[in-house]
């Protein structure tokens, strides 16, 4: 049967800027937060993680969702055994992965967000000795490394040098990498990133037949759409917390209204906020600026309408109008009052 | 311990070592073999330099030519697999502790290293002609002074590897590597330096001093050498706190 997943409380400060593509690729520097006022600003100092829980059912297709920096890869670079937790535990089954990291590693395929081949050896070698590795006898390790080069379409560049290898083939040999020695668990760390889009669909599809076997995976996005049509459940990360977790439905369903209406105004009072809540279907009215309004709402388009007549009314001229469907997205705004792409 | 995973490791050390076997043997040996040609057989042929030197001078470049493999066995490829791509990532991903990993890369190195010494015996030999004069009496002292010799480069390789960036490369050879060549005993003998009194010191912290002088002692006793254990104890003090300190920082560079 397959492998669950448990975090308790993980924190993760870093005291040096983490390796780039390791552990804490994709650091945006901005989360830069001194521990307590005191200390020497000059010393680096990077929560990562605050204090992160979730579980992840065995045999279900879990995803993390946030923005560049929010402790995605921190968070599977943990759950990897290549990032030592500052504290709490994570377990890969019933192992610690930091007490008990060869047990674990046993179970796990890595995906890395940027490839990292090994470039002195040529394709197949790759696989081939990542399947010695793991302990594979030389038959086993021939026959699966060309189904996964066949499966992967990579038959005809099998032997050679990976240095070579557009970004696209480096991506599809490392998740064959990953699947050479039939982990229990696959973790994929932002994987169509930087992908065609018919690689991506290639990549889901795969995704998809491996989780069917009854695998375990876990991956990191900042796309909406691979979050919404891929996983089981997903948990929204930001500045190192959890934000929220569910199914994608029952995310969208925590949006008030589920439509949101991102308005712009030449300027903005309070009575227009108040005349704004005032209106049909509308559950809830946030300004963040001067100009913009974000208006939660059960309608979109229909609501264009009174809400001009409001401004009107009021001596508010509407300078642009933004409507956003129920999505992940707006889910995401509603909660750090922040695109994702920001 | 995993055996099986260490073997697997040490066998892709093997094979892109032998891959690139033409390129690492010119790079460790044509240099020390260029100067037993030039000291070694144009001088002393041409008598600038008595014909005793050359017996000198064998050990001094199979020192030199072990460690040069031994470190850049090691030290390169880590650099390189440390560096933004993480080529060694999959490696720190096979079932075994990652202890094992460098120690691994230690074998791999050592292995390269006796490879270089024992290359460097005959071809230095047949570049310099007659009037080399080994002696191959102690097998047991020549065996145990260079296994510890292989041990202190290829984990100097790693401590190396491991705190080095690869754009202070040509930075650690011109202000590691060359100074230790040049001041390591190896185109002299430690008594050389007796005139220079603070020098005849200094070098003391100079492990290719030891190599030299210990291969010295093992291979041409006829000559001036250290005392052979002084030359074990040194050799093996420097082995542990290189080991000690190569698997720290390589500890430091794996996990983040």
């Amino acid at each position: 049967m397959g492998i669950g997943i448990r975090i308790e409380n993980l924190r993760k400060v870093y005291d040096a800027p983490p390796p780039m593509a390791g552990g804490g690729a994709g650091f945006s520097f901005a989360a830069v937060r001194p521990a307590s006022k005191e200390k020497s600003p000059r010393k680096f100092e990077l929560v990562a993680l605050d204090g992160v829980s979730f579980e992840i059912r065995a045999g279900e297709v879990f995803g993390l969702l946030g923005p560049n920096g929010a402790g995605k890869s921190t968070t599977i670079g943990v759950l990897t055994t290549r990032t030592q937790p500052t504290s709490g535990r994570a377990f890969i089954g019933e192992y610690d992965v930091w007490r008990q990291q060869v047990q674990a590693k046993r179970l796990i395929g890595v995906v890395p967000q940027r490839p990292n081949l090994d470039f002195a050896l040529t394709a197949r070698e790759i696989l081939t000795f990542h399947g010695a590795y793991f302990g594979q006898g030389a038959r086993v390790r021939a026959r699966r490394a060309d189904e996964l080069l066949e499966k992967f379409k990579l038959t005809d560049r099998a032997t050679h040098m990976v240095r070579t290898f557009s970004g696209g083939m480096m991506q599809r040999l490392s998740i064959a990498r990953a699947m050479m020695h039939d982990p229990e668990v696959l973790f994929l760390d932002e994987p169509s990133a930087g992908l065609d889009p018919q690689t991506r669909l290639l990549l889901w599809e795969i995704v998809r037949d491996y989780n069917r076997l009854g695998k375990t995976i876990v991956l990191t996005t900042h796309y909406m759409d691979e979050a919404d049509t891929l996983c089981d459940r997903l948990a929204i990360i930001d500045h190192g917390r959890i934000i929220s977790q569910g199914t994608p439905a029952e995310l969208k369903a925590t949006i008030p209204g589920g439509y949101l209406l991102r308005l712009r105004f030449d300027r903005v009072t309070e009575e227009l906020l108040v005349d704004l809540k005032k209106l049909p279907g509308v559950t809830e009215v946030r300004s963040a600026d001067q100009a913009f309004v974000d208006v939660y709402a059960d309608r979109g388009g229909p609501l264009i309408g009174p809400i001009v007549n409001t401004a009107q009314a009021a001596g508010f001229e509407l300078r642009d109008v933004h409507i956003a469907e129920p999505s992940l997205e707006t889910l995401f705004l509603h909660h750090t009052g922040r695109s994702l792409r920001d | 311990m995993n055996w099986k995973t260490f073997y697997a490791l040490l066998a892709r050390d093997g094979h892109v070592a032998r891959r690139n076997l033409l390129p690492t043997l010119l790079q460790n040996l044509l240099q020390p073999l260029l100067f037993t040609f030039v000291f070694g057989k144009v001088m002393t042929t041409s008598g600038m330099m008595p014909a005793a030197y050359k017996s000198m001078l064998l050990p001094g470049v199979m020192a030199i030519s072990m460690v040069l493999a031994g470190v850049q066995a090691v030290a390169m490829p880590l650099i390189t697999e440390f560096q933004f791509t993480r080529e060694i990532e999959d490696r720190l991903l096979a079932p075994i502790e990652i202890g094992w990993l460098a120690v691994e890369k230690i074998v791999a190195g050592m292995i390269q290293a006796m490879v270089a010494g024992l290359v460097v015996i005959p071809a230095a030999w047949l570049i310099m002609g007659s009037g080399v004069r080994l002696d191959f009496g102690k097998p047991f002292e020549f065996l145990l002074v260079a296994l510890l010799v292989a041990l202190f480069s290829s984990a100097g390789g790693l401590a190396l590897g491991c705190s080095v960036g690869q754009t202070q490369i040509g930075l650690m050879f011109s202000l590691v590597v060359a100074p230790m060549m040049m001041f390591g005993c190896a185109y002299y003998p430690w008594s050389a330096l007796e005139s220079f009194p603070i020098l005849h010191m200094a070098v003391l912290v100079n492990p290719l001093v030891y190599a030299s002088e210990g291969l010295r002692g093992a291979l041409v006793p006829q000559v001036p050498h250290m005392n052979t254990l002084v030359v074990i104890g040194a050799l093996a003090a420097i082995d542990l706190g290189l080991l000690y300190l190569g698997l720290k920082k390589f500890h430091q560079k794996a996990v983040s």
